[in-house]
């Protein structure tokens, strides 16, 4: 092109860039019209992505990330470890008035927590780095993908957390079922199931507070918030006349304590007056969770990030 | 094919990005430019449906984004090549991204290989350099291998070779009949990879149109002309012979001339005329940074205090009225690379205006105070 152009720059710029309707020039490109016309089509399959396509992929993630082995380690740890340094300290006669799942149970209170971070960080990892941008522009029928993070997140937390108390109550089975352990139901084992379940369900919320909260450090500082303040705040409370009910109520309904009470711990001692049944702190804990988490579904469906 | 409808986003009282309307085409690499903050990475994510719109509507192939049947196996996107877990292996990674739309997994090895990846597959993505992250993300892109492929900045971090190799898998891409919408800030790959235009500016639609008239549109060309001879008698001679024949002739530090106004043809006829010998005669085209810089310089959002434009505001100082005394004439800073502005109509000096607004609402496609009402 040898041709100087003869326009000004800016002079003929109130005409030139009438935009959509120089849209229809042709761009100086190198593609056929062929090619622009058929467009492309590629080889791959194409199915319909469904839940399994997601549940995949969350397998995936949560097996290719080292903060799952850390945290489901240290529940095991803590769960087997104490556990069994108990039942080395105890002997048959203990076991009369309490069933051979306590041992998991004092572990489990210190395990939880590696629950609740992984919860939490099955959704707030993939806020933190970006890649929920990623994760959603490749599915962005995103209920789907949230509801494969619940369901292997839930799954996995169950299956480790009841894998670590049977592990910790057969052995105190085989070790102190001896003369003098008085005797045992199987009401015991159906208990620990509850209270894994009970632990999977404050790690399903922390998952739904992450999702909510989206930052990984405010999630778990709400959480632990959650299972530690009750009590504390129950028994500040129990101090004056007036709060006196509010804060009975916060020592029967609180993380702790419901945990304590599925294994088969409070309802014995006779310390609390009128207990509350396991059913009750279940439906309390499924409350909500299942509250947090449909709360998750609506702010994740509709927020732009 | 990507189809914008009187896009509007507003965060609070911000309109990031207003009333845009648009068509990205198959076949072609479309370029979108903007400056800092223009709503180009929010009209991305419109187009994703990772935000809502706060009016308008933006298809791909007709439909929402997120009404796609398989949006993985139609849209391949690059927003942020940061968007990886660290911690995960690049391999991995990928294909927990390729199960989520049932991509089979031989796929993640082939996007390895086409980028260039598969040595460090295995390597945890916390050890990628920024180049090697971008190409992760094209990767993760190109998983579904879709028909429509949005990259914003792809080349960000990229040795020479990897910007290359950008641009030619763009081409390749487009050629393959797919839509291929690119932003970057980088002017000069701009123009040598994309063939469409779109630049939007604070949010509104500045121009859409081809990368060429882009160019010539809202840049000027100039030719530079060097007389024969060391002294100034030819150069003089030629001056006022081309000033008569009614082009704009600069003179540069060196003796050069630099003439708008006249075709090439046109100069050396004078010059043969005028009895002068040329020892240059050489056409310069302006660059679409040029182009880009002066069609957005009023929609700029964040500017240095030391703003390279201003030279752009200076009264027009390389004139050379009378060709009696050329050492006098002022010189040209030899480090410019803009373009002496070309006359105006009827030959009168074109004297860039004083206010960048009044330029915009002569360079803008709508009304002429819009510039100032969208801040």
């Amino acid at each position: 092109m040898t041709g100087l152009p003869t326009t000004g720059p800016m002079t003929s710029g109130g005409s030139s860039t009438s935009a959509p309707a120089s849209g229809g020039s042709t761009p100086g490109g190198t593609t056929t019209n062929a090619a622009e016309k058929a467009g492309y089509s590629s080889p791959l399959p194409s199915p319909r992505p469904h839940l399994g396509h997601a549940l995949a992929s969350e397998w995936t993630k949560m097996t290719s990330v080292r903060s799952t082995m850390w945290t489901l380690s240290l529940l095991v740890a803590t769960v087997v470890g104490i556990g069994l340094l108990l039942i080395a300290n105890t002997n048959n006669e203990d076991y009369d008035r309490i069933p051979f799942t306590t041992p998991a149970i004092f572990g489990l209170l210190i395990g939880q927590l590696s629950v609740m971070v992984l919860g939490v960080l099955t959704m707030t990892s993939e806020h933190g780095t970006g890649l929920i941008r990623t994760t959603f522009t490749a599915a962005p029928e995103r209920h789907r993908v949230l509801t494969a993070k619940y369901i292997v997140f839930s799954l996995t937390a169950f299956l480790v957390t009841a894998a670590s108390v049977f592990v910790v109550t057969l052995a105190a089975t085989i070790v102190h079922s001896g003369a003098g352990a008085g005797r045992h139901g199987s009401s015991e084992w159906t208990g620990a199931l509850l209270g894994s379940l009970y632990v999977t369900l404050l790690g399903v919320l922390a998952l739904a507070l992450g999702a909510l909260l989206r930052h990984a450090a405010g999630a778990i500082a709400t959480m632990i918030g959650v299972v530690t303040l009750p009590p504390v705040i129950g028994a500040v409370l129990n101090i004056w006349e007036a709060g006196k009910s509010a804060g009975e109520t916060l020592l029967q309904y609180n993380a702790p304590v419901a945990l304590m009470q599925l294994f088969g711990l409070t309802s014995n001692d006779g310390g609390l007056n009128a207990v509350p049944g396991d059913t009750a702190q279940m439906t309390l804990v499924l409350l909500v969770t299942g509250t947090a988490v449909a709360a998750s579904y609506v702010v994740v469906g509709r927020r732009d990030i | 094919m990507i189809e914008a409808v009187g896009l509007t986003k507003r965060f609070g009282a911000k309109t990031a990005v207003d009333q845009l309307s648009f068509q990205v085409r198959p076949g072609h690499v479309t370029g979108f430019l903007g400056p800092n903050g223009s709503g180009k990475s929010t009209t991305m994510r419109m187009i994703l449906g990772l935000d809502r719109p706060t009016s308008g509507h933006v298809t791909i192939n007709g439909m929402p984004f997120r009404d796609l049947p398989n949006a993985q196996r139609n849209v391949g996107a690059l927003l942020d090549a940061k968007a990886v877990h660290g911690g995960r292996r690049a391999r991995t990674h990928l294909l927990s991204i390729a199960q989520l739309s049932g991509i089979p997994e031989k796929r993640v090895d082939e996007v390895l290989g086409v980028v260039g990846l598969q040595d460090v597959a295995r390597q945890r993505a916390k050890g990628f350099s920024l180049g090697m992250g971008q190409r992760l993300g094209i990767a993760t892109a190109l998983l579904g291998d879709p028909k429509v492929l949005l990259f914003d900045e792809p080349v960000n971090g990229l040795d020479p070779e990897g910007i290359l190799w950008v641009r030619n898998l763009m081409k390749q891409l487009a050629a393959e009949g797919r839509t291929v919408f690119v932003s970057s800030h980088l002017m000069s790959e701009m123009a040598l990879t994309a063939d469409h235009l779109i630049v939007i500016g604070r949010g509104r639609l500045l121009a859409d149109m081809g990368t060429q008239e882009f160019i010539t549109r809202n840049s000027a060309g100039f030719a530079r002309v060097r007389a024969a001879g060391t002294g100034p008698d030819g150069r003089n001679t030629l001056g006022t012979a081309l000033t008569k024949a009614g082009g704009r002739v600069l003179q540069e530090p060196d003796g050069a001339l630099r003439v708008t106004g006249l075709e090439l043809p046109v100069i050396s006829d004078v010059a043969h005329e005028a009895g002068v010998r040329l020892w240059e005669l050489s056409p310069h085209r302006a660059s679409l940074e040029e182009a880009y810089m002066r069609m957005t310089q009023s929609s700029v959002e964040y500017t240095s205090s030391e703003d390279p434009r201003a030279e752009l505001w200076e009264p027009e100082p390389l004139t050379v009225p009378e060709w009696e005394d050329g050492p006098a004439a002022p010189e040209v800073p030899r480090t410019g690379f803009f373009a002496p502005p070309p006359p105006g109509a009827g030959g009168a000096p074109f004297l860039m205006p004083s206010d960048p607004g009044k330029l915009a609402s002569a360079a803008g496609n709508t009304s002429p105070n819009q510039p100032e009402e969208s801040r």
